[in-house]
């Protein structure tokens, strides 16, 4: 087992937990920090991968940004406990095993089509910010610029949405 | 000795699997959202994991346009429960079947 095996075990399986336990836990906001704690181990994973640059904006954007406007949002409505509900029979019965056939296969699947041989080298890292702000100035422009118009749109939606009624 | 590429491709699956559990079984239409949230960073996963495996940078920046969507989405999801909590006062999607009061 090398420093690249264990960083990638260790952070997969804080993922795993944080993941369920955001499925487990019943307050809104346990489940927002489990859900940043994903967040920052996948940031690792990134970095394992080479992707410095998606690294970075996955902790600046994602586990800042948006996640600061879910815990504001929880705090705003001062979300209690979520209430316990009955699953309905189809749903206990056929939905979750067939939930876990579904992860199952696609485990599966994915396990034949890449077979263990191809490992993560280090050597082989392209994802440095330079290449992606060429690419992404060069042949993305056009897209680059489009999302600048669809962040303007959702600003104005959400501040219409939000807005106290007249 | 380095990890296999499958293992970051099987943790994106298992992330994405929870992601649709929590879809499922959460009642808390905030929480319903946050696994939304987690489906996606199970695909940037595997976007990144793909743009290495095929040497392709365009994998990342698809990654940085599903961040930039995924911002905008939840600035409007979280306006739109605002409004909801506004009219009903209840967080729950069971009390939430209906579209007009």
């Amino acid at each position: 087992m090398s420093a690249e095996h264990w960083l990638f075990f260790f952070f997969a399986g804080v993922a795993v937990l944080g993941a369920l336990n955001l499925i487990l836990q019943r307050h809104p906001i346990h489940s927002a920090l489990s859900l940043i704690l994903v967040m920052a181990s996948l940031a690792v994973l990134y970095l394992l991968l080479g992707a410095e640059f998606i690294a970075a904006i996955q902790i600046i954007v994602y586990a800042g940004a948006i996640m600061v406007l879910f815990v504001f949002v929880i705090m705003v409505l001062n979300a209690g406990e979520e209430e316990r509900t009955s699953l309905s029979r189809v749903a206990k019965f056929v939905g979750l095993p067939l939930a876990a056939v579904f992860l199952v296969e696609v485990c599966y699947v994915l396990y034949r089509a890449w077979p263990s041989e191809q490992m993560v080298v280090p050597e082989r890292f392209l994802g440095r910010t330079e290449a992606i702000g060429k690419a992404l100035y060069g042949e993305f422009l056009l897209p680059f610029e489009l999302t600048a118009i669809l962040i303007l749109i959702a600003l104005v939606g959400a501040v219409v949405l939000a807005q106290k009624e007249p | 000795m380095h990890v296999p590429l499958s293992y970051y491709l099987i943790l994106s699956a298992i992330l994405f699997g929870l992601g649709v559990l929590g879809f499922l079984l959460k009642r808390n239409i905030i929480a319903i959202f946050m696994s939304l949230e987690l489906m996606l960073n199970a695909v940037n996963l595997s976007f990144v994991a793909f743009s290495y495996a095929w040497q392709q940078i365009s994998g990342q920046i698809f990654v940085f346009f599903v961040i930039v969507v995924a911002a905008a989405e939840a600035a409007v999801g979280l306006a739109i429960i605002i409004m909801i909590f506004r009219n009903r006062a209840s967080l729950n999607i069971e009390r939430i079947n209906l579209m007009k009061l």
